[in-house]
């Protein structure tokens, strides 16, 4: 008799649950969206219309799969599933969850399956409303059917930039021009080691590529993001080759890859390590993601390896949870081989669009680095003398970190600069320990009733 | 201005554009938006920004719109605050740019 929670209903904790459900246990889900998907495949409103060929184009069918799957395990009363609630903290086998109402869920066993956001570098410019993640404008897409503005710079590197800058020129939206800050040299190495992993995946991103034709430039430098009163009005940038362009626009998307969403999975005791290949601190959990006592992890929240990856990680951290009980469960050595091509591919492809960690030590004084409060890289530099090289420190007295993201936007860029302020690598300048709430809460909600307590079902 | 197509605002919408309206209002100005847009959607549809910065001269629009940068709160007149980009629009839902007069609330 066991009470497993899964937190997060994307790719990973789907498959998590629907393996727990196969062995025969009742899992609770508690996601922040309305429905179940995830970011990738996140599901718009009831009552909008495109099919998901639409929507998810060569992945519709996995989508289907996904949604269909999670939707007939609610039907079935196999699974609770609890959505528009976020999980805000955790302590000694109770989860502090806020929607509607405030709930507290008491369980023995916790699978997080948080997934990532956008991983985002600072570009002057970029404090500006009408500037947005690419994330933001992959959901503003798909899930409303607008596009965020009417002449669309994107900018950044990863898969994301490419596949959203196709997308959007297939809805009608005008994509103005699409800029990689990652070398053609390093996309060449990293494409090697991507085709060898995943051949067709890396030919369909590179037909997307060519499709774009001249609007797409590679190894580009990023100067500024020009602004007025409403918002952005070009971005200025460099080429490869050095030449200076102004492209007007009136909205920049801006993402550089995905960054790890580990908030909870500290709150929940995990360690982290920095991972080389991701360039970002990830949390230490065993091969099937075992992180603690009763705690598991899955998806881009563990190892960003993109919505396939996470539905194999969501059934493997399962079958650990299953071991662990001592119930059967399906082998996962299979599983397993699969896994490590994705990560294979995953490290491939994180040398072909790399992290653009010297540019932005060198960003300017004046470069906003915190957006929640408008805190810049002088002023962080300045920090510095007085807090020592250390980013919880620094944050305490510079506010890096301190905003009411909590550090996801800025937390990465904010290491660079103390980093090459202070002449060494980011991984020894610390990781931003994360604290509850997981996201801002009113107090009023601690102020009024008792919650709703619920267990996570048991048998 | 009509709700569906046509915008005077920051955004554009490309799709889904048969459903229902929905009618709120934005600073006290009257405005229509469609059923199933969030509330994000709904204003910059019409207008450029969301609010004013706390900490800088610019204007914000949302940012992240998975809930995770908490950069598109808006007010309601009755108090409490939103988030934009995963709250979706109710008919008479009463928004503001900026803190109501009268808040917090004062009760005897």
């Amino acid at each position: 008799m066991s009470r497993v929670l899964i937190a997060g209903a994307g790719p990973a904790g789907i498959r998590a649950a629907e393996t727990l459900a196969g062995a025969g246990l009742h899992p609770v889900v508690v996601d922040e969206a309305a429905r179940a998907g995830g970011q990738i495949y996140r599901r718009p409103p009831v009552g909008f219309t495109r099919p998901p060929e639409k929507l998810y184009g060569s992945e519709a069918a996995k989508a289907r799969a996904l949604h269909g799957s999670f939707d007939a395990l609610v039907a079935e009363g196999r699974i609770t599933h609890l959505p528009g609630r976020s999980v805000l903290a955790l302590r000694d086998g109770v989860a502090y969850v806020l929607g509607e109402a405030r709930e507290e869920i008491r369980h023995d066993r916790l699978i997080l399956a948080t997934g990532a956001t956008d991983r985002l570098a600072p570009v002057p410019g970029w404090q500006a409303g009408g500037v947005y993640s690419l994330g933001a404008a992959q959901i503003a897409l798909k899930t409303q059917g607008v596009a965020l503005g009417r002449r669309i710079v994107l900018a950044g590197t990863g898969p994301l930039l490419t596949l959203l800058a196709s997308q959007l020129q297939a809805a009608g939206a005008q994509v103005a021009a699409v800029l990689d800050t990652a070398p053609l040299r390093a996309q060449l190495t990293g494409g090697v080691g991507m085709a060898l992993a995943r051949p067709l995946v890396t030919l369909r991103g590179l037909r997307l590529r060519v499709g774009l034709g001249r609007i797409y430039h590679a190894g580009v430098t990023l100067e500024r993001i020009e602004t007025d009163e409403s918002g952005p009005t070009a971005m200025v940038w460099c080429d490869a080759r050095g030449r200076r362009h102004e492209t007007r626009c009136d909205m920049v998307g801006l993402g550089w890859h995905l960054r790890a969403d580990g908030t909870l999975a500290d709150i929940a005791g995990a360690r982290f390590d920095w991972d080389r290949a991701f360039h970002q601190w990830l949390p230490r959990a065993d091969a099937l993601g075992r992180a603690g006592e009763g705690l598991y992890l899955a998806g881009d929240g563990l190892r960003i390896l993109g919505a396939d990856g996470a539905e194999l990680a969501g059934q493997v951290a399962a079958i650990a949870c299953l071991q662990d009980l001592g119930l059967p469960h399906p082998e996962p050595a299979p599983l397993l081989r699969q896994l490590a091509r994705m990560r294979r591919f995953a490290e491939a492809m994180a040398c072909a669009f790399p992290w653009p960690d010297e540019a932005i030590g060198r960003l300017p004084d004046d470069t906003v680095i915190c957006r929640c409060e408008g805190v810049r890289a002088g002023d962080l530099r300045n920090t510095l003398p007085l807090s020592g090289p250390e980013a919880n420190r620094a944050k305490s007295l510079g506010r890096v970190g301190m905003g009411r993201c909590q550090g996801r936007y800025c937390q990465l860029a904010g290491a660079e600069i103390i980093a090459a302020a202070s002449g060494r690598p980011p991984s020894e300048v610390g990781r931003l320990r994360a604290q509850p709430p997981a996201r801002p809460a009113p107090v009023g909600a601690w102020l009024s009733e008792a919650p709703t307590e619920c267990e996570a079902e048991a048998e | 201005m009509s709700a569906a197509g046509f915008s005077t605002g920051r955004l554009v919408r490309l799709a889904e554009t048969a459903r229902a309206p929905v009618g709120f209002t934005f600073d006290g100005e009257a405005l229509t938006g469609l059923e199933g847009d969030t509330v994000l959607t709904a204003i910059l549809l019409s207008r450029g920004a969301l609010r004013a910065s706390e900490f800088g001269p610019e204007a914000r629009a949302g940012f992240c719109l998975m809930g995770a940068c908490q950069d598109c709160w808006v007010w309601q007149e009755e108090g409490p605050r939103l988030r934009a980009c995963s709250t979706p629009l109710a008919e008479g839902m009463r928004l503001l740019s900026a803190a109501p007069a009268q808040w917090p609330a004062r009760s005897a």
